[in-house]
């Protein structure tokens, strides 16, 4: 077997995704200052009402990197797997892994600086305030950045065209953004509700965030949550490893 | 259809059959392909040319029989170091440069960065490395494309259909290319569904239906079929593939590779053989791979 992930391949194909990334300055600035302009708009409806605005503000900061990145990730690696560049790596001595993980860093990366800029324009223009520490923030909305980044490279699997990844969105996303807690606080929701956004990763990404509003030391909670968004987040890169067979028909 | 090259076939295919949609693509097909050469794939579109390669580089799904490179499976991960493989659509990254694309795929096989600058300039795309891909024209791309394969200086050059779209001066000189890197050592093997480009091989294997209809040297072909011209030598061993009665010259006969006028003729009845077995069968949809008698 030759390793799993090769550190000169990984670097290779992080650079190149960022480098693709960077031919594309309108997907960046769509990245970066979409939250923004969104986040004004919500704070605008509700007239900046606290506390009202900063819970809201808070639940989008891990929504906005998991939406964007989903919607991304989903037509990058659909037009990888459509385009022949695919088929072609698996010629070469890239891994699976090295082309999931270079998705992985860069996509990661951008999250980061979308999660900075988004968390920034909040805490500072917004009024956003959480009794726990900023840099918490910003970890879960990255980590909600991922979700999304691993959710959309198992979603392309499912599509044929970049029309049919757009149509993922609708199914993956908007259930779980509805039954997030965003809308109705989980606990007013009936029981099967409940039931049902409990299996949905993006609760946890909220309920996190809900963590850090509340409490000003990490709460037990918090790392529960961080650690099963982590672990959907390894979990769907299994499965979207297991989406891309070297042979096919 | 045995070819006797027992020595060094660098690309061993037994009794390949690959089924794709319920059709059968190739019908256990079998060759040997020498190292240090340039091999032509030669056929109609369709005829199951790309799929043989898929199969030779691995990433072909197979219904039977085995494909081996450098005496290795095909597809291990020993070989994928030592493969280029240049697909027929051009499969590398539109929203990059040229240099980009090469430069990645150059660290992804292991090149040196100097390889990078080298490889561009030999498929003559120089003048636009720094040009994003999807700015240049169809025969640029497809150069970039080919750039991405030979960037390794890979011992195994799979490319399918390297010249369409190119000019015929530009096709001279990719001939020239394939032919010094298989001087150096490389085996190489190019498909094309021209068959003016046929006599630029040191050999060819005609396809067509999933079948193997010659293997011989083009001037063997040539000699088989009575005719200089390529179109019509190709004619006339399907002509002569159709009229054989099957079963007629025993198979597995076939004595030593360079008994063109022989082997040819015994490959173009095992053709229609096979294809007649084909059109019996297809619609059962439940046929097994059929093996050579050895």
């Amino acid at each position: 077997m030759t390793p799993v992930i090769t550190p000169r391949i990984l670097a290779a194909t992080t650079a190149r995704i960022l480098r693709q990334l960077a031919h594309d300055p309108r997907s960046i600035a769509m990245m970066v200052a979409l939250p923004a302009v969104l986040m004004t708009l919500l704070y605008f409806m509700f007239d900046g009402a606290q506390p009202l605005v900063s819970n809201l503000l808070l639940i989008m900061l891990g929504m906005f990197p998991f939406i964007v990145m989903f919607l991304i990730t989903s037509v990058a690696m659909l037009r990888e797997r459509t385009s022949g560049t695919l088929e072609r790596l698996m010629t070469t001595p890239s891994g699976k892994l090295d082309l999931l993980f270079g998705y992985g860093i860069s996509f990661g990366t951008a999250a980061a600086v979308q999660g900075l800029v988004a968390a920034g324009c909040a805490y500072w223009f917004f009024s956003v305030s959480t009794a726990g520490a900023a840099w918490l923030t910003v970890l879960v909305a990255i980590l909600g950045g991922l979700l999304g980044m691993s959710m959309g490279l198992v979603s392309s699997a499912f599509a044929r065209t970049e029309f049919q990844a757009v149509q993922m969105f609708p199914i993956v996303v908007i259930p779980q953004s509805l039954l997030c807690g965003l809308f109705v606080p989980r606990g007013d929701m009936a029981t099967w509700l409940h039931v049902i956004s409990d299996v949905m990763p993006l609760t946890y990404v909220v309920e996190a965030l809900q963590q850090i509003g509340a409490h000003a030391e990490p709460s037990a909670i918090l790392w529960r949550d961080a650690g099963i968004v982590a672990g959907c987040v390894l979990l769907a890169l299994g499965v979207a490893s297991a989406t891309l067979p070297r042979r096919t028909a | 259809m045995r070819v006797t090259v027992d020595v060094g076939s660098a690309i061993d295919v037994e009794a390949l059959t690959v089924r794709r949609g319920g059709r059968v693509v190739l019908d256990a097909l079998s060759c040997r392909i020498a190292p240090g050469s340039v091999t032509g794939l030669l056929g109609p579109s369709g005829s199951g040319k790309t799929t043989l390669m898929r199969s030779i580089v691995g990433v072909q799904r197979i219904a039977a029989g085995t494909v081996r490179v450098f005496g290795l499976p095909a597809g291990s991960p020993e070989l994928r170091a030592r493969t280029g493989y240049m697909t027929q659509s051009v499969s590398i990254y539109e929203d990059l440069t040229v240099t980009e694309n090469v430069r990645y795929f150059a660290a992804v096989a292991g090149a040196g960065r100097a390889a990078v600058a080298r490889t561009i300039g030999e498929v003559g795309l120089a003048d636009a490395a720094r040009q994003l891909v999807h700015t240049l024209s169809g025969g640029q791309r497809s150069r970039a494309s080919l750039a991405c394969a030979l960037v390794g200086d890979p011992e195994l050059l799979v490319l399918d259909e390297p010249t369409v779209g190119q000019d015929p001066l530009l096709r001279e000189e990719l001939w020239d290319m394939f032919h010094s890197r298989a001087r150096a050592g490389a085996t190489v093997v190019v498909s094309s569904h021209v068959m003016d480009e046929a006599v630029r091989c040191d050999r060819l294997l005609l396809i067509r239906d999933g079948a193997l209809l010659a293997d011989d040297t083009p001037a063997g072909v040539q000699a088989a079929a009575g005719t200089d011209d390529m179109d019509a030598a190709f004619l006339t061993l399907i002509r002569q593939a159709g009229q054989e009665p099957p079963g007629g010259p025993e198979r597995g006969a076939g004595g030593g590779a360079d008994s063109h006028k022989d082997a040819v003729t015994a490959l173009a009845a095992t053709a229609a053989e096979q294809r007649h077995t084909r059109s019996d069968t297809n619609d059962t949809g439940g046929r097994h791979a059929r093996r050579e008698p050895r």
